[in-house]
């Protein structure tokens, strides 16, 4: 801070409030949405203050039909397989893309140029593009209704791959120069020293792929036929299209609300070392 | 590249690299040589009647000029997208570098709509602005405007860039902000002591000390627009109305998911992939150059 | 807890819940969401009560197209149900996949299940027949788009229920002058004002009887008569008393929030409509063009039925076949017909609902069935049946909301649609032999 006025001070403060708002306010929406019954929640205007029926709709999501016609899978057990899902993304895709950035870093052997630029083209391409052929191949794997099916093909993605290699660039040479000196072997100086010196990117990578794998919907509709694997997000896509019916919005949003608590914990419990491990790399 | 200092070869490295590698191949390499092989066939949607046709999908992807118009479409959605959301989050960036109370406050309140699941996203924006019931709607009658996303084009456009450079704010404001707090003081101070007020000294000073981060962002935020939004387009608008928010990777989405066409929707895939790997490329030569100084 | 004792913990709980029976599992994907999602499960259940050789799983897989794509893929696979729903937009994609399938009616047969084709409803079963007659699919929930309008706002307005478009258009100015936003709206598009338009109006939509002759089908909506309506509904909407409200079901709170007066759309929204109209409703049958017809033919159906696919165990099949059979029973049918809105697909059902005193106490829901069997199902009027059907409706639907736009007029945006939908018939006519 250079000067301090008050009123810039206090303009400062509007601008941010503001924003807070714009940003926070459909998420209020969701709040006020899931307070209601599903009778208010199909009358126009919509309400921008809570009503009454909080409880009502947390029960009947947590622990009555939830959203009806799916009721076979109780909310916990979806929440249950969300999580199983993106810890399963997560970590999955940290432990391959570490190992294999190791590699591509600190080795020269035969190929290297050749896995790196296959693991390259991964990058982008959303599994959505491809998934019909990549539905297949998960199904003659035996795969279909399991955590493997859900998790596994969205790991084949490079964008955690190359994080780390440009966290391995930027460690310093002098690094491993002394660590050969005092006889280290490469796993050792991979766990010793490599790891330690990635914490926070791997902090926010795992804020980032937890995310990444909560939020999957096409993916886990396609492979799974059997409703005790049914993850959370889906299950609040399909009940906005019911057909031949107006969405029951007030579940809906109760839903939402519960499945939005998980990820956003995660985020805001992680938020220092996320911010601390993105910004860095990228610097 | 590769560390001046390296160990030698042997097999570890490929242990290393071997369960990546396999996924890549299993999950990735063979589904994505599956598409392109389908991209050269007519097939129905059981796969029991199947006619090899060489390029024809290409060539009916060439001449039809709604999949052409789709490309721009595309780039004027994704500038948009990556401007909003960019432009927002660098003004809530620049006021909060500012704050020395409750910067934590409003970087908690700033970043949690980055963990909401695009799906998510886009219904409750359609949700907000629903004609009838949303509550924008209803605010934007008393200033004469009349909302329907189902009818007017250029308000559906509107629609999905604000759906989806809302879910983006979140980041490029931790980006920015990062970015902001590093710029030593004394720089700023220095400015100060020869006069220049805090508008100023933002544009002369800080905002093209982050340049760097700007670029960086833009990719990213393009690489997003282009790539991850259609959760979002499929949930407000469907492509609609007349065909005013189907961009590429919706239409690759909604023909062959939707509409089952498999061999033109895999046609678009392979062009996709192209595009892909010509914009990784691009990225890749940038943050290249970026750790080199 | 770790991931592993996560993992186990599901492990364990997938175990339970599907707890090893000795019975024949018969898989049912559906497209059920919401509250008819929950009577999908209890005539399942009510099914497994009904014996214990045989467990019907019903399983819900998102939307119509979601549902559809799942199955396809499933069986491309080897991993598709025995039973899947479909909508009737993509029964050229079903009966072209002549390995795929097994048609209803053959199964019946083999299973040595009763079967009576003449028990079912023509109006519903034709859309679903081979041109021998052979019933393909077991039609489930079948619904007509009819005209739902709102008494009290037409009352105030001193009009009344339309019976052509003339007196819509009437009626319309007549809510607008009185302070509503618009007269009239619609939802699904191409169903109501294409398919079902021609239909009611005995006119064709395509060459071959609708395509039901064969692939080798031609669109022909593109004719004067469609275009001229089409013109005048949209100058109804320059003048305020038509607003396009969206493609599917979009538009429902404009009509239940008393923003229009007029609604046009399938008659299976009868239950979120009284449960949502703080109004009295009703619904009566679509207005005629007196310009085009001087009497309705008959309205075609939409919703969907029930797809046997090919390639399970023989037992299953019997299953399968003794579940359709139940289905299919008066008194399931009429307490589906009478719990949703859909139509019964047997005449029985329909006898056992007027028995039940079901259209006296509700005044109106008998409108669907009523306009379905209007007349006996002309060549124009049984329905239609073209390939890449999905894609041909998105490409109507751009080309209609590039007419109400003000885009293109109603005959460019005709001929449009048809040129379009005419590509996709020849591609998908060179992989269906």
């Amino acid at each position: 801070m250079v000067e301090n006025r008050p009123l810039t001070a206090f303009l400062t403060h509007l601008v941010l409030i503001l924003g807070v708002i714009a940003i926070a306010l459909p998420v209020w929406i969701t709040f006020v949405a899931s307070t209601h019954d599903e009778l208010r929640m199909n009358q126009a205007p919509l309400p921008l203050w809570p009503g009454d029926y909080f409880l009502v709709n947390m029960k009947q999501t947590l622990f009555g039909s939830g959203l009806s016609g799916t009721e076979s899978a109780p909310v916990w057990l979806m929440l249950l397989n969300s999580l199983a899902m993106a810890l399963m993304i997560s970590t999955g895709k940290i432990a391959i893309s570490l190992l294999s950035a190791f590699a591509i870093v600190y080795f020269k052997f035969p190929f290297r140029m050749g896995f790196f630029w296959m693991i390259f083209i991964t990058l982008m391409l959303p599994v959505e593009v491809r998934i019909l052929p990549t539905f297949e191949v998960v199904a003659n794997l035996g795969m279909l209704n399991s955590y493997w099916g859900l998790s596994i093909p969205l790991i084949a993605s490079a964008t955690a791959t190359f994080m780390f290699r440009q966290v391995f660039l930027t460690v310093p040479d002098e690094l491993l120069e002394s660590a050969r000196i005092d006889g280290a072997g490469p796993l050792r100086f991979f766990f010793d020293i490599l790891l330690p010196l990635s914490r926070t990117n791997i902090a926010a990578l795992f804020v980032i792929l937890f995310i990444f794998g909560w939020n999957q919907y096409l993916w886990p509709l396609l492979i799974t036929t059997d409703t005790s694997m049914t993850t959370i997000v889906m299950s609040i896509k399909q009940m906005l299209e019911a057909a031949e019916q107006s969405p029951q919005w007030n579940i809906i949003m109760t839903t939402a609300l519960l499945a939005m608590i998980p990820p956003v914990f995660v985020v805001i419990a992680m938020q220092k070392l996320f911010v601390q491990g993105l910004t860095e790399t990228d610097k | 590249m590769l560390k001046r200092v390296h160990f030698p070869a042997s097999v570890l490295p490929y242990l290393l690299v071997a369960p990546q590698i396999v996924i890549t191949l299993v999950f990735f390499i063979w589904p994505a040589s599956q598409a392109m092989y389908q991209s050269f066939l007519i097939e129905d949607a059981f796969g029991l009647g199947t006619e090899f046709v060489w390029f024809e999908n290409f060539q009916i992807l060439a001449t039809d000029h709604h999949y052409l118009a789709s490309f721009q479409r595309t780039a004027v959605f994704s500038v948009l997208v990556a401007a909003l959301s960019m432009g927002f989050a660098l003004i809530l960036a620049g006021f909060a570098q500012r704050v020395v109370r409750g910067a934590m406050f409003y970087r908690t309140m700033l970043i949690w709509p980055y963990a909401v699941a695009p799906v998510l996203a886009g219904a409750l924006w359609v949700f907000m602005f629903n004609p009838t019931l949303g509550i924008f709607p209803y605010f934007l009658e008393f200033a004469g405007i009349t909302w329907n996303h189902y009818l007017n084009g250029p308000q559906a456009m509107a629609l999905v860039i604000l759906a989806a450079a809302w879910k983006q704010v979140a980041y490029n404001f931790l980006f920015y902000l990062a970015a902001m707090q590093s710029i030593p003081n004394s720089v700023i101070e220095a400015a100060a002591i020869d006069g220049a007020g805090p508008a100023r000294r933002f544009w002369t000073i800080i905002f093209p000390l982050i340049s760097p981060t700007t670029f960086f962002l833009l990719v990213i935020n393009m690489v997003y627009a282009f790539f991850e939004t259609f959760g979002i387009i499929h949930a407000v608008t469907q492509g609609g109305p007349g065909t005013s928010t189907t961009i590429l990777v919706y239409k690759v989405f909604n023909d062959g998911f939707v509409g089952l066409d498999l061999g033109g929707s895999a046609a678009q895939s392979v062009v996709l992939m192209v595009l892909v790997i010509a914009m990784t490329v691009v990225q890749f030569r940038f943050v290249e150059r970026k750790v080199a100084y | 807890m770790s991931i592993k004792s996560l993992l186990c913990a599901s492990a364990v709980l997938a175990v339970a819940g599907s707890t090893a029976f000795a019975e024949t599992e018969i898989q049912w994907w559906h497209a059920m969401g919401g509250t008819n999602g929950e009577r999908v499960n209890k005539i399942a259940e009510d099914f497994n009560a009904t014996q214990d050789e045989y467990k019907v799983v019903p399983v819900y897989k998102g939307n119509y197209t979601e549902t559809m794509t799942a199955a396809i893929a499933a069986f491309r696979a080897k991993e598709h149900p025995q039973i899947v729903q479909v909508f009737e937009v993509g029964t050229a994609t079903m009966m072209s996949a002549k390995g795929a399938i097994y048609p209803v009616e053959q199964l019946m047969k083999d299973a040595g299940e009763p079967f009576d084709g003449d028990a079912f409803l023509p109006a519903v079963v034709s859309y679903y027949e081979t041109p021998e007659g052979e019933l393909l699919s077991m039609p489930f929930n079948s619904s007509t788009p009819v005209l739902w309008y709102n008494k009290d706002a037409l009352d105030a307005a001193g009009a009344e229920v339309p019976t052509t478009w003339d007196e819509v258009r009437t009626a319309s100015q007549k809510l607008v002058d009185n302070g509503m936003k618009c007269g009239v709206s619609f939802g699904w598009q191409s169903w109501v004002m294409i398919e079902n338009f021609s239909a009611w109006h005995n006119l064709p939509t395509g060459t071959k009887e609708n395509g039901f002759a064969g692939f080798d089908t031609e669109l022909t909506f593109n004719n004067a008569s469609v275009a001229a309506r089409l013109d005048d509904v949209a100058s109804m909407g320059k003048d305020g008393l038509f607003v396009y409200g969206g493609r599917r079901g979009d538009s429902l709170p404009m009509f239940t929030n008393g923003e229009c007066g007029m609604w046009m759309n399938s008659s299976a929204y009868y239950g979120s409509i009284s449960s949502q109209a703080g109004f009295e409703f009703g619904q009566a049958m679509l207005p005629l063009d007196t310009k085009i017809a001087d009497a309705p033919q008959n309205s075609i159906i939409g919703g969907a039925t029930l797809w046997v696919l090919a390639g399970h165990e023989e037992a299953e099949y019997k299953g399968t076949a003794k579940f359709l059979s139940y289905l299919s029973s008066p008194e399931v049918q009429a307490w589906w017909h009478q719990e949703t809105g859909y139509v019964p697909i047997t005449t029985a059902a329909y006898e056992l609902s007027k028995e039940q005193g079901f259209y006296d106490s509700n005044p109106g829901t008998d409108t669907a069935i009523k306009q379905l069997s209007l007349n006996t199902p002309t060549a124009n009027s049984r329905g239609l049946r073209y390939g890449n059907f999905v894609q041909v409706r998105d490409v109507i639907n751009e080309e209609m909301e590039a007419l109400w736009g003000g885009e293109k007029t109603a005959q460019e945006a005709l001929d449009a649609a048809v040129e379009r939908g005419n590509d996709l018939l020849r591609k998908f006519e060179r992989t269906a032999k």
